[in-house]
């Protein structure tokens, strides 16, 4: 297996469970294969962190503002 | 999310029982719906238009466009899914607004397969948690996804940041199921090479 093929199959590898026989084909790439080693982890590494880290927080404040006024516009709908 | 059980084998979503009290004419009952999705309403509308006005007028729009459209909903698609997708068509209607003259769609600019191969090989570490405070890490990774075409951040952020399966994904932006996956593998792997300018092993590398 090729580093592009590995690649095309990163995301079954991260999301899916995959059928066995892929997986170990994947598993004997890693293998020998460092700079897919690093690809994977740290693909999953920027989900893991862009998960985790809220980067456009609503402050309380507006938020509250938003929704009053949702809310008085429904109440003359 | 809880479910409740019905009688039957069938569960109803809380959010359908709202939808339904909030179809008589319940505003209490949307009030609920506006509480529970409105910041993720507000992050998405963000990050697709970028500009913090545009995103505090998606949100007023968005909920009150579905409110006027409650009858349209279907209960065979998650509340949050059909919202997503009406914040999602107001997101890319602000956007257009602001580039005028120029048409913006989620089909921009993902023709191309530039950077979608990793370059950068360097592992991760020490953990790049353990490197930066709450607020730079914010920076880096605002600054990291504003780079994305439009059409690669949005499928990025509603199926791993908003936690979208990738048929709800598929349904919410009219896109089918492999272009979907393909923008997201490229969107991840693009992700990964930039914030690797920042996250990358600088002891071995000598990097910046």
């Amino acid at each position: 297996m090729t580093c592009s093929e590995f690649l095309a199959h990163l995301d079954d590898l991260i999301d899916n469970p995959i059928s066995v026989p892929m997986r170990a084909e994947l598993e004997e790439h890693l293998r020998g294969c460092e700079h897919c080693v690093v690809t994977l982890n740290t693909t999953r590494k920027t989900i893991e962190i862009y998960r985790k880290h809220v980067i456009y927080e609503l402050p309380n404040e507006l938020r509250e503002r938003l929704q009053k006024a949702i809310l008085a516009k429904c109440k003359k709908c | 999310m809880s479910t409740i059980q019905t009688q039957g084998t069938e569960e109803i979503h809380p959010d359908v029982l709202l939808v339904n009290r909030a179809r008589e004419g319940d505003v209490e009952a949307f009030e609920k719906l506006v509480r529970q999705y409105d910041r993720q309403v507000f992050r998405i509308a963000q990050h697709i238009t970028q500009n913090r006005e545009d995103a505090e007028d998606v949100v007023q729009d968005a909920f009150l466009k579905a409110y006027e459209k409650l009858d349209q909903f279907q209960g065979n698609s998650k509340f949050y899914t059909w919202l997503v997708r009406i914040a999602v068509n107001e997101s890319l209607m602000r956007l257009r607004k602001r580039r005028t003259g120029r048409m913006v769609s989620i089909d921009e600019d993902v023709e191309t397969d530039d950077g979608s191969m990793p370059r950068d090989l360097a592992d991760w570490a020490p953990d790049p948690e353990q490197l930066y405070g709450q607020s730079e890490m914010a920076e880096i990774l605002r600054k990291t996804i504003q780079g994305l075409p439009p059409g690669f951040r949005v499928v990025f952020v509603l199926r791993d940041v908003e936690g979208l399966s990738t048929e709800e994904t598929a349904e919410t932006l009219g896109l089918s199921i492999p272009a979907v996956k393909s923008r997201l593998l490229r969107a991840r792997l693009q992700l990964r090479e930039r914030l690797s300018r920042y996250f990358r092993n600088r002891k071995k590398d000598g990097a910046k």
